[in-house]
């Protein structure tokens, strides 16, 4: 940033270089100037932005996700105190049955069966029961399999329950090759004789509470036991028995959440929750698109709004840097452009001043020559006719006339150097183009041309110098005629240029000029009639434009013609004090 | 009839002689100085009509020469010779009393032209005297 900040800093000090007269300007600078302005601007405002996204975006997920994934704990709470209330519900009847009834009752099975059928029409899942005896025998089963006289005392259930009263295991497949579950509740009476009725559930049930969850398609529910192993069938994530897929950490009883990467590397929200008074644990599984579905909507919400306001920013810093750089350029033109104007008047002033001290040097000689030569002619006139005479005469004159041509430079040479002695009035500039055509009338009768007034009858009266402005008006068109070979047409015309500026056009059907011709015809000395011009005309015209506060153009085009447009302020500055 | 009496005033010996001889080609009595101090010590011996002064001269300048003229009690027209585009120090020399000014180079004819007017109203000065 700093070193841009001093490219640019550099880069402006380039372009206020005193003294650069704009010969060869590069854009190239304006470029790298844009260029820059552009950058830092970008990043002044990009940056700041980038980040309040950022951190807003960080505060709104961490606030949605709670929000959202709250309700999904709520149904894993909720779904597993179903299966709570589901096997807390078995285990009562069966403690029911356990108590209620004596061992002999228990052991007699018409007994057992008649108990067995009532406890099936209250409660949905049994699928059988049995008295099982202290010593591991089962003493009457009631039930589709032929288990009695089964010896259970080795099993790893029968020790639990004697140690803690009842037992619920784990989901397996037993000897019936479905899935089940095994409620076991000891009864002991006050003599110390005790037994345990077992009974089975069927654990289809399990598959209709999960499916009262009513997840969607792509979401799943499953019991598992503490070593991960699945409980019930998954959608997903294997069958029952099988190694659950989806890693679970139960860390506590309370259900949690947790975020984890699937078997096929699919984002998960996975809430679990563990049972209480078994090793089950319920689980939940959902993509977490789908959980997140609203934060994901917000998000790209978010995320349009930021580009779209990144785009808005970057377009309005282009288009304004766009315009501040053409100002600064139009800027540097304008001064340029004074720089130019400044360096042609000096250039001016000092020829002026080269020019005034050589007029003055050559009319002294210049004087002598032509007094000497009066004076010869004189001598020969009050002479008697004498061999020669005609011829010295004609020498003579051509000497004269020499002179006079020399007189005329001189003369111009001074009046370009003399000090403008501005006179102002109020002027009609109409009229006064009229008074300069009539001193041309016999010219442009005698060569054929054509001048064509366009005058606006309108045009304001302006305050200029009278004088002045027929030299200009003067010097122009003795350059349209100049420009103009044989026949020819001038067209002059005056406008309204602006509130502050009349113009006067004068254009010629005349043979034009040269781009090169063009760029240096108000240079002095500057001229293309070899023979008899000075080269200071429109070097004076010029001058005596710029110096009552107008400006002038020249369009020209080879074999074509020339258009001089002249403007004039309307109120001159040189007239206020 | 002879012409008017000229003195004329000017460092460029060449220039003044030339013109003195073409005016006295023309009948005028014509006397030349060149330079301001010779021009007034010519003025002590020779009263002349008009005197034709060159403003510009080393020394004594037209300007000082002319101030000394409108103190002598003859009091000769001045015509003063003026370098092109010097025609604010013609002026000035006007209202410093000069009768008229002419710039350089100049033609003879115009020249005469002024130097008889000039001479015309000094001799009606002196008939009023």
């Amino acid at each position: 940033m700093v070193k841009w900040l001093r490219s640019l800093q550099a880069l402006g000090t380039d372009l206020k270089k005193p003294g650069d007269h704009g010969h060869g300007e590069t854009p190239f600078r304006y470029r790298l100037l844009r260029r820059n302005l552009i950058l830092i601007m970008v990043l002044v405002t990009i940056i700041p932005l980038t980040l309040m996204a950022v951190v807003n975006f960080l505060q709104y997920r961490k606030a949605l996700t709670s929000e959202i994934i709250q309700p999904v704990r709520g149904l894993t709470n909720k779904s597993r105190h179903s299966f709570e209330v589901f096997l807390a519900e078995r285990l009562s009847t069966v403690d029911f049955i356990s108590s209620a009834y004596t061992y002999d009752q228990l052991a007699d099975e018409n007994a057992l069966r008649r108990l067995f059928h009532a406890a099936k029409q209250e409660f949905r899942g049994f699928v059988d029961i049995g008295l099982i005896d202290s010593r591991g025998f089962q003493v009457s089963y009631v039930g589709p399999y032929d288990l009695k006289g089964k010896q259970y005392s080795e099993q790893k259930w029968f020790t639990e329950v004697q140690i803690r009263g009842s037992h619920i295991s784990d989901v397996f497949l037993g000897h019936r090759e479905f899935p089940h579950i095994v409620l076991a509740v000891q009864h002991m009476t006050e003599t110390g004789q005790w037994w345990v009725v077992r009974a089975t559930i069927d654990t289809a049930i399990f598959d209709e509470l999960i499916h009262a969850m009513s997840l969607g398609f792509d979401s799943d529910a499953f019991l598992i036991n503490r070593d991960g192993i699945l409980q019930t069938d998954s959608k997903f994530y294997g069958r029952v028995l099988e190694q659950c897929q989806v890693k679970v950490f139960p860390d506590s009883m309370e259900s949690e959440i947790a975020e984890r990467t699937g078997p096929r590397g699919q984002e998960l929200v996975i809430a679990h929750s563990s049972f209480l008074n078994s090793g089950f644990i319920l689980v939940v599984v959902m993509p977490r698109a789908q959980v997140l579905r609203a934060w994901f909507t917000l998000k790209s919400e978010l995320f349009y709004l930021f580009i779209g306001s990144v785009l808005i920013i970057v377009l309005v810093i282009i288009r304004l840097t766009g315009k501040m750089v053409q100002r600064i350029k139009d800027a540097d033109e304008r001064r340029q452009s004074a720089f130019r104007e400044l360096e042609h008047t000096h250039k001016l002033s000092s020829i002026g001043r080269l020019a005034a001290g050589v007029a003055h040097e050559i009319n002294n000689p210049l004087a002598i020559i032509d007094q000497k030569t009066g004076l010869l002619k004189d001598l020969i006139e009050r002479r008697e006719e004498f061999d020669l005479r005609d011829k010295f005469m004609s020498q003579i004159e051509s000497v004269l006339k020499a002179v006079d041509r020399c007189r005329t430079v001189t003369h111009r040479l001074l009046g370009f150097a003399r000090r403008m002695e501005v006179d102002i009035e109020l002027l009609n500039i109409n009229e006064l183009i009229k008074e300069v055509l009539g001193f041309l009338e016999k010219e442009f009768e005698f060569r054929n041309i054509a001048i064509q007034l366009d005058l606006l009858e309108t045009l304001p009266q302006i305050d200029s110098d009278r004088g002045q402005l027929q030299q200009v008006f003067l010097n122009i068109l003795t350059n349209a005629f100049a420009a103009i070979e044989k026949e020819g047409r001038i067209i002059i015309s005056t406008a309204n240029r602006d509130a502050e500026f009349i113009a006067v056009a004068i254009k010629d059907d005349g043979c034009g000029m040269t781009e090169q011709t063009r760029e240096r015809i108000f240079e002095p000395f500057f001229t293309t009639k070899k023979d008899y011009g000075t080269g200071l005309g429109l070097s004076i015209t010029y001058g005596i434009i710029k110096k009552l506060g107008g400006d002038v153009d020249v369009e020209s085009q080879q074999n074509i013609g020339t258009t001089f447009i002249v403007y004039l302020p309307r109120k001159s500055a040189m007239a206020e004090p | 009839m002879e012409g008017a009496r000229i003195l004329l005033v000017d460092d460029e010996v060449e220039f003044i002689s030339a013109l003195a001889e073409r005016l006295e080609l023309r009948d005028f009595v014509v006397k030349t100085a060149n330079n301001g101090e010779a021009a007034m010590r010519m003025l002590a011996e020779f009263v002349p009509q008009v005197v034709v002064l060159d403003l510009k001269m080393p020394g004594l300048s037209g300007i000082d020469v002319l101030t000394r003229i409108r103190t002598l009690p003859q009091r000769p027209a001045v015509i003063l010779l003026t370098g092109f585009g010097s025609k604010n120090d013609g002026l000035e020399g006007m209202r410093l009393g000069a009768f008229d000014f002419l710039m350089k180079p100049i033609d003879i004819n115009a020249l005469i032209e002024k130097i008889n007017e000039a001479a015309g109203t000094i001799a009606a000065a002196d008939q009023v005297q």
